[in-house]
């Protein structure tokens, strides 16, 4: 029949006689996909191509490395006075180590000078990072932990729940914290002195217990916020009601539907919490409600430099530096963190 | 036993909606019944916001119904015995977009109902299951460990059957799957519901508002409008010999291919638009459109009635 059939020269029809099917291996051509890429990996990627952020990123390694590494090789301890030693700028020799070091001895140098009681003030600006780094660390893993339990079951329940929940969060937004941090540093004071003599906690002082008290107190509350609003935007999709008709159960729906959905957002948010939490701790030991001495940080160091201000200015410097540093690698890294994983940016 | 593999018997389903100091009830689905038999597809059709999805998410008890009762295989469903049902009855979705998980691979999204029925005891067993049904909606088993984004709407919403599948259920709610599809790819998918029920005898809950689809596919077919049941019957009576107004103007509004036939056809135009359902008419909801209203359809629904060979009619006037 199709050989009899005849085409009229204008027709577009095609004459199926001069196709054949395709071989396997043709077909086997037409396989070939894109590597298969993670959310995850998709925002590591776009994070590497950002020049600030991958900044950001290796200043806050060099600073961890240091305050890892550096009491290891520096043989003063944070609060072992050095006799004769005090005020030393960076670099110079008391008169009886100038003494050793003319005796052959090799002594090993203060780096950032020493402070007034003649201890030495590297080390003590390393230390001082320890502490303030730990401490935004710490308190922003809590109000991490404790606004993600609270926001996502707030808004994963919803209703009557979510209403009362909210409400209690708004009534915490509105205590004034400053003044809980500094009632709780007294009423502490007198309730644990005695209980946390000789452990870790004594040496941080009460002042920082109260701090962490005060973070799980009333700082989770903007987190538990934004991870309410984010659920209830995800809750809305359909793989939401497709897990529960499944038959998941809602502890499932929430951290393996929910909580994946909105890991950008709470990741941004806890990488930026860190710097503010720095923040907090150093302008409390300014005023001096922070870590108790011996035990410096960034903080207390400043304050301490404060009454030798016109004669020693790097003293007030070192900390503020490392303070700057930190907080602003951190901004930067959450900026970065944000612009690579948050789908609405994304091209 | 009873005949039938689900009855649904004077459904009602009201959402409260809060206006000024007021609640008002939404009457989104209002004494709704109907039975399906095994093996067998209803087709539910109606224009938008007139409660088919709602009707299908209440019957899986996704919501909490007003009241009215649901049974499956005779048996009360109930907020206890739901969980083991779930595994009787399934839902696949109208977006294929947004009803799987972005963050799971194609693997944990169809294996994610066999771990929450525990139907498999090792690693491996998952995995050959769910390649299985990869296989039976025709997915390339290659593909297991990619995720959603990586597939096209037709593809996505065959991972979203084989999910609904992996169960081995006996009744499917297929709300809307073809509606988000292309007009191509909904061919396919629809065939592929087919062979699926012949090879399996599930009985489907096909919503759709394309009525040539549902034509297609279904075995009886029900209207709705605007929260109620306006007609019931199979789906070539329906279709040739539709008795209730409402239906006949719906029928009238579906495309006919060929341009002679369809400029000979009369199209029946509704006045008006759809009331809502916070402020419904009193008695029938659709006297304020329809052309045979009467008095007694201001007071009183009418009751669905049997017009013979089960077709179910109601309207007190046709």
């Amino acid at each position: 029949m199709a050989e009899n059939f005849k085409k009229s020269p204008l027709s577009a029809q095609v004459d199926l006689s001069k196709f054949a099917p395709a071989t396997d291996e043709e077909k086997r051509q037409q396989d070939v996909m894109g590597e298969s890429t993670t959310f995850f990996k998709d925002g590591m990627r776009r994070l590497r191509k950002n020049p600030l952020a991958m900044g950001a990123i290796v200043v806050l390694v060099l600073i961890i490395l240091i305050i890892i590494f550096a009491p290891m090789v520096v043989p003063y301890g944070y609060a072992e006075i050095v006799k004769g030693a005090s005020n030393l700028g960076p670099f110079e020799y008391s008169s009886s180590e100038q003494a050793s070091i003319a005796a052959g001895e090799s002594v090993f140098p203060h780096i950032f000078g020493t402070d007034s009681l003649g201890r030495d003030y590297f080390i003590r600006v390393v230390y001082g990072t320890r502490v303030s780094l730990c401490v935004g660390l710490f308190a922003s893993l809590m109000v991490l932990l404790i606004g993600m339990v609270y926001g996502s079951i707030s808004g994963y329940l919803g209703g009557m729940v979510d209403m009362i929940m909210m409400r209690i969060v708004d009534v915490i937004y509105s205590l004034p914290d400053m003044l809980i941090i500094i009632l709780l540093s007294v009423v502490l004071n007198e309730t644990l002195g005695d209980v946390i003599k000789g452990t870790i906690l004594a040496k941080l002082g009460t002042n920082m217990i109260s701090l962490f008290i005060v973070y799980g107190l009333l700082y989770w509350v903007s987190m538990a916020r934004l991870i309410r609003g984010q659920i209830l935007t995800i809750k809305q999709n359909e793989y939401v009601l497709a897990a529960q008709c499944i038959g998941t159960s809602t502890g499932r729906i929430i951290s393996r539907h929910i909580l994946p959905n909105c890991l950008s957002v709470i990741i941004i948010t806890t990488a930026l919490q860190i710097p503010s939490a720095i923040f907090t701790e150093s302008y409390l030991s300014f005023l001096g409600l922070g870590v108790s001495a011996p035990m410096p940080s960034l903080g207390s160091l400043a304050n301490d430099a404060r009454s030798g201000l016109q004669s020693y200015p790097l003293k007030l410097i070192f900390p503020a530096v490392t303070i700057c540093l930190i907080v602003l690698a951190l901004n930067l890294l959450g900026d970065g963190l944000r612009d690579a994983f948050d789908p609405k940016l994304q091209r | 036993m009873s005949e039938y593999l689900v009855e649904v018997s004077h459904l009602k389903q009201y959402f409260p909606v809060r206006s000024g100091f007021k609640t008002i009830p939404l009457k989104a689905v209002d004494d709704v019944s109907f039975s399906i038999k095994p093996g067998e597809t209803l087709g539910l059709v109606g224009e938008s916001g007139c409660g088919k999805t709602t009707v299908s998410r209440t019957l899986l008890r996704l919501y909490k119904p007003t009241s009215g009762s649901v049974k499956f295989e005779g048996e009360e469903v109930t907020d206890q015995n739901i969980h083991a049902l779930r595994k009787e009855m399934q839902m696949v979705f109208q977006d294929p977009y947004s009803s799987l998980n972005p963050r799971m691979t194609v693997e944990d999204i169809i294996g994610e109902p066999l771990d929450v029925h525990k139907l498999y005891k090792t690693k491996e067993e998952r995995r050959e299951k769910v390649l299985a049904l990869m296989e039976t909606v025709g997915l390339n088993a290659e593909h297991a460990m990619r995720y959603a984004h990586e597939f096209s709407g037709g593809q996505r919403q065959r991972i979203g059957i084989a999910r609904a599948l992996a169960v081995d259920p006996k009744f499917i709610v297929c709300d809307e799957p073809v509606s988000a599809l292309d007009v191509s790819i909904q061919a396919q998918v629809v065939n592929m519901f087919e062979d699926l029920q012949a090879e399996r005898g599930m009985a489907y809950l096909f919503i759709a508002h394309d009525l040539l689809v549902v034509q297609h596919i279904s075995d009886r077919i029900a209207v709705m409008y605007l929260g109620h049941m306006m007609e019931l019957a199979e789906s070539d009576e329906l279709m040739n010999n539709p008795i209730h107004p409402y239906t006949q103007s719906l029928l009238s509004a579906v495309p006919i291919p060929d341009p002679n036939t369809a400029r000979k056809s009369k199209r029946i135009m509704l006045e008006g638009d759809v009331p809502s359902p916070l402020h419904m008419p009193s008695g029938c909801p659709f006297r304020t459109r329809c052309r045979y209203a009467t008095e007694q359809c201001a007071q009183a629904m009418p009751e669905l009635t049997d017009r013979g060979d089960g077709h179910q009619v109601a309207c007190w006037n046709k």
